[in-house]
Parts: structure tokens; sequence; C-alpha cells
């Protein structure tokens, strides 16, 4: 069923700016669509829409049927829950106030207000006699992260907007948040607008993806069927662009240069080498703990490989194993590292890497070469996009390695199980 | 006058005289600092919230004009409109007092994160409901701070308001010129400093009370 109906809107800002351009879009009830694109492509103005913090110029918005300009926009917005990327819970008031702060502004009795703040703050893992008076300078940004998504839920709103609500949390937060909030959808079905960048956690919660440019749509569809039908180019560029940043830049280049990268490379059978990150995240054994977590910050990823200076493998570490032993300062990545269990040698079929993730439960699996040099990854989300790219029109028969059950989670997460 | 008195004796024989210049004293200040802030503070919030550029600047400029007249120009210049007594004093100390009230509330407004007041917007807070329970909230240590500063500052001043005939401790100190009596310049002048240190504790402790009561943790004060 239709929650939200934005029909044929249009917004242009005075100095002439044409922010959205037609905007015809859906949302359903009980679904989470995110809205995702480049920055300035209008996916936060569209998301504002719909509590009347943007006004269209021309067009119409529709909650539940009704036109909300027949709503006034403070009742409105009371009835719809808003988290923003800046958090921006209120410093002056304790963390039990401020997820109180919609069910004041509704006149809930005080009793029924105080059991709600608890409830909802177990929810989300923040003990209530612990966390109820404290002030929000008082926690971590994950933590006021997790009371800002549960202010938004406080009155039990149908409807949620989420303005990329994690995106200024470090990587380890954020993937928390995104399976609480997964986890959340799960039980509660909420009509959810979520606005990202990161077209990896898009693929993660999305049951729909509306992919904007420009002012405009220009593509709305589940992850699934964006992953095998991108509508064109710009799709595609921009699925592969984290990869692109992931580091695989030369990668990508070469394959597209290649001559034998037609639609049937499927049929000749890729190797691990088409597919594999070719500069993934890597930590060196004398490293200490600090600096091995602001790698995994700025790769974005939550494990490094460990080499040697002529790049041979050595082991694995992950952000778990390093936290675990992280208060000592003596200690350096050699003396965390776990040994590299499954590795495949360059050159390999795609598809053995592919079993070898499946049937060990992997989320990613090395690639050495000769000298048993590490020189690339394949994690689930390099094998998705491969398919992607591969299968622009996803009829070219059956999905190869659709047996292996790999959906497009997994991102290009590098962890090791 | 007797010579041979020594300080606390004098201050024993003078009580009543002292009392009476210290009691004038705070009430001039007290009345100017309260229709000051009671000017600024508004005029203040308006500013916020003004879309005119021009205007803030103008009253910026004219707010910060009346601080640079020389008070006892200022004084001189209010006996021909006002006459002498208590109301001119009071309107000088006023005018004096409306710049540093002004400058901390706009300050303090404008120093709330966008972000709080995108959120207060978002979640259902009208904008009467936004300026009172967000914005007022999170300036109150910058307007507190400013209203101490303009309290010390208006006492001090309030010395000269003699000058026009409307008492206080100032008057102790002319009188012990005229008569050439330093234990009388001596007691006003202690008279003015004590009440000056005496209001600022009493504004700084109100500052940290009111701090803790809206969640503050220091160091937000400009």
């Amino acid at each position: 069923m239709t929650m939200i109906q934005i029909r044929d809107v249009n917004k242009r800002y005075d100095d002439g700016f044409h922010a959205l351009k037609n905007i015809n879009l859906e949302f359903r009830q009980g679904e989470m669509t995110v809205l995702i694109g480049p920055s300035g492509c209008g996916k936060s103005t569209t998301m504002r829409l719909v509590n009347r913090l943007v006004s269209p110029t021309s067009g119409t918005v529709e909650i539940g049927g009704r036109d909300i300009r027949s709503i006034d926009p403070v009742e409105l917005r009371r009835s719809i829950g808003y988290v923003i990327q800046s958090v921006g819970l209120f410093p002056h008031m304790t963390i039990g106030r401020n997820v109180a702060v919609v069910p004041r502004l509704k006149r809930w009795d005080a009793d029924k207000t105080a059991r709600r703040v608890d409830e909802l703050l177990d929810m989300v893992g923040l003990k209530p006699d612990l966390y109820r008076d404290r002030y929000p300078s008082e926690l971590s940004g994950g933590q006021q992260q997790r009371v800002g998504v549960v202010r938004a839920l406080a009155a039990d709103p149908d409807i949620i907007l989420m303005d990329e609500p994690f995106s200024a949390l470090d990587p380890l937060s954020r993937e928390q948040l995104q399976e609480d909030v997964a986890r959340l959808q799960q039980e509660l079905h909420k009509t959810i607008v979520f606005v990202t960048h990161d077209m990896d956690e898009a693929l993660k919660i999305a049951d729909r993806i509306v992919l904007m440019k420009d002012g405009e749509v220009v593509q709305s569809d589940t992850p699934d069927r964006m992953l095998r039908r991108p509508a064109n180019d710009f799709v595609r560029t921009f699925i592969g662009q984290k990869r692109l940043e992931a580091g695989g830049a030369a990668d990508v280049a070469e394959r597209e240069a290649g001559p034998d990268l037609g639609g049937f490379v499927m049929a000749d059978g890729p190797t691990v080498n088409d597919v594999m990150v070719t500069q993934p995240a890597v930590t060196y054994p004398g490293r200490g703990l600090a600096e091995a977590i602001t790698t995994m910050e700025r790769r974005k990823v939550d494990s490094l490989y460990v080499v040697d200076r002529q790049r041979k493998l050595l082991g694995s570490v992950s952000i778990y194993n390093v936290m675990d032993s992280y208060g000592d300062e003596d200690k350096t990545v050699a003396d965390v590292m776990m040994p590299v269990r499954y590795s495949v040698q360059s050159g390999t079929p795609l598809t053995q890497a592919v079993e070898l993730l499946a049937s060990h439960r992997l989320h990613n699996v090395a690639v050495i070469d000769e000298d048993s040099r590490f020189i690339g990854l394949i994690t689930r989300g390099s094998v998705v996009r491969h398919l992607a790219e591969k299968l622009p029109h996803g009829d070219n028969g059956e999905e190869p390695g659709s047996s292996t059950g790999l959906g497009p989670q997994g991102g290009n997460r590098e962890e090791h199980s | 006058m007797s010579a041979g008195l020594s300080f606390f004796e004098f201050l024993g024989e003078r009580l009543p005289d002292l009392l009476l210049a210290l009691r004038e004293h705070l009430t001039l200040s007290l009345i100017a600092v309260l229709i000051g802030s009671a000017i600024s503070l508004p005029l203040g919030v308006l500013l916020v919230y003004s879309r005119i550029g021009w205007l803030n600047s103008a009253v910026f400029f004219l707010a910060n004009l009346l601080q640079t007249i020389p008070s006892l120009a200022l004084l001189a210049i209010l006996i021909p409109l006002m006459g002498i007594g208590a109301r001119p004093a009071v309107l000088a100390l006023l005018l004096y007092s409306i710049m540093p009230v002004l400058r901390n509330t706009y300050e303090g407004f404008r120093s709330v994160d966008p972000h709080v007041l995108e959120a207060a917007r978002g979640l259902g807070y009208s904008a009467a409901q936004r300026l009172l329970r967000v914005q007022l909230p999170l300036a109150v240590p910058y307007i507190m701070s400013g209203i101490r500063l303009t309290t010390v500052y208006v006492i001090s001043w309030a010395t000269l308001a003699t000058l026009v005939g409307a008492g206080g401790l100032g008057q102790l100190i002319v009188s012990g010129m005229g008569v050439n009596q330093p234990y009388l310049i001596v007691a006003g002048a202690l008279g003015a400093i004590a009440l000056a240190l005496a209001a600022d504790l009493l504004l700084g402790w109100l500052e940290s009370a009111l701090g803790r009561r809206f969640g503050l943790r220091g160091g937000a004060a400009a």
C-alpha cells in the first residue's frame, strides 16, 4: 500500500536553482526506501518534502491519500519521526528528556512518557538507569545517534525520515547502527525514508532504492533489480563508485580496457583477478594497535590483512582482536594477528573463490601470487558488483553463483570470519 | 568634624548616612539594570530574527555610540531635558547597560547549533517553543554573563549620579571632597567596591546555578 505519494513535484529556489525536477515517487507502507545520489542531487530535499521542511513550487505530496498542505506543519512533524546526520540532540536536556521531546509536545502523561523512554533506551542497548539522566555531551557519537534514532521513534510514528544518519560515525558504530535499524525495522515495520550517499549502506538496509541525480529520479527499484538492471551508465558508475574508492581504480580501468570483456565473459569464466579489489587495506606486523585502528577508520573496514615489506601475507587482524588488547600500548599488530586460513592463487576461476566464500561463510578471500604475495581481495561486494556490471540487462540466463546464496548485503566490508 | 576619631569610630557615627547612600546607590543601579535588560533582551532576540540587514548594524552602531559618550557629558545633557534627581541618573545608567546585554543576548542566540534548531523544527517544535525551550535556555549563560558585566559597571558608574542630585555613594565622595574629610571619600569608594563585588559574586553564583539547571557544563559562556 502506498503511504506517501509525491506527484509532479518541482522545487525552484528564488535564485533560480531548479532543485527538484518533476519528481514522482511513492513510498510504500512498512518499507525502507533509500534515497541515494551524489551530493546536491536533491535527495535530502525530496525527503524534506514529506514533513514540510521544504514546500514544493508545484506538485503535491500526499500521506495516506491526504494532501499534506491541509495538515498543520507543526502537527505533521510531530507525527513523523526525524533523524539528522549531525544528531541534533538538545545539549541542555538529559538523554531522557531528549527522547521524551515529542511525547511531551504531544502532552502524553508523565508516567506513560517515562515508561516509553526506558523502553526505547533498552531497545538500542542503553541501560535506562545508567543513561537516562546523563547529558548528550557525556555520550560517544554512536551512542548519541542511537538516542537520535529512538527519539524519532518515541511517539510511535508511522513514518520516519532519516537524513544521512550514520555518515558522520566511525565504521564500527555505523555498522552497529545499521544493524540496529535493520533489526528495529524487522520488528516495527515503519515506513522509512532514508537518505544516504553510501551505496553499501543502501544495499544493506533498503527494501527499495531511489537513485537521484541533478534533481531527477534516475532509477527506482529494489536493490536486487538495481544491481541486475542498472537503468543507465550513471547507475552503473554509481554502484561501482564505492569500489573505485576502495582502491580498485586501476583494476577497473584495466578490465574495461580489456578486449575480452563483452557480455560473454561469464561463459569463459572470469578469474579472481577480474573481480578482486587490487589495493585492499593492509597493515604491517610492527604497527601499533592505535595505528591499525586509524587505518581501519580511514579505509572504512573492520579488519586488515597483515603483510611484510615484500607484501607476503602474514595474517589478519579484526577490530575485535585489536580492541581486546587495545589497553596494552606495547602490543603490535604481530601480537594480535590471526593466521589466514583461506586464500586463493592468482588465476583461480572466480567460481572456486565464490564456493570458498559460501562454504566457509567467509566475508572475503585473499588472492596471492606464486610468491605468496598479497595482490588482491575477493569480497562479497566485489562479486556482486562484477555480476552487476556483466549482466547489465539481467537476461543473460541464470545468474552465475546464485546458488551460493550471495545477496547484495556484504558490501565491500573486508571482514574475516 | 572631630579629627581625633578613628575610621571605624567614624563609620559608627555616620552609619545611618552610609546605609542611606548604599540603599540609594543600589536602587539606582538595580532599576537601571532591570529596565536596561528589559529593553535589550527582547531587542537582541528581535535582531536575531530580523531579516533586515541594515537594522542590525544600525542598532549595534547606536548602542556602541551610547557607550562612548562620556558619562559626565551624558548627565549634563540630561539635566536640561529631565531636570535633576533620580530619573535622569537612571536613564543615563540604563543607556550604558544596553550594549553588553544586547550584544550577549544576540551572540547567545546566534551561538545555538543550527543543527539543533533543525532537529527542533523537524521534531515539531513551533516557532515560539523553539525560542523559549531551545534557544533561550541555551543562550542563558551568555545573557547572564552580559547582565553580570553590566551590573558591575553600572554600580561603578552610579557614583556619578550624585552630580544630578540622585544621591548614592557618590554623594559621600563628593561631600568628602567638599569638606576635606578623607574618611568620607574612603567610605564612599569602599562601599561602591563592596557593592560591585557582592553583585558580581551573587550573579556569578546565579549564572552557574542556571547553568546547572540547564545542563550546561561551563565554558559555554562568552
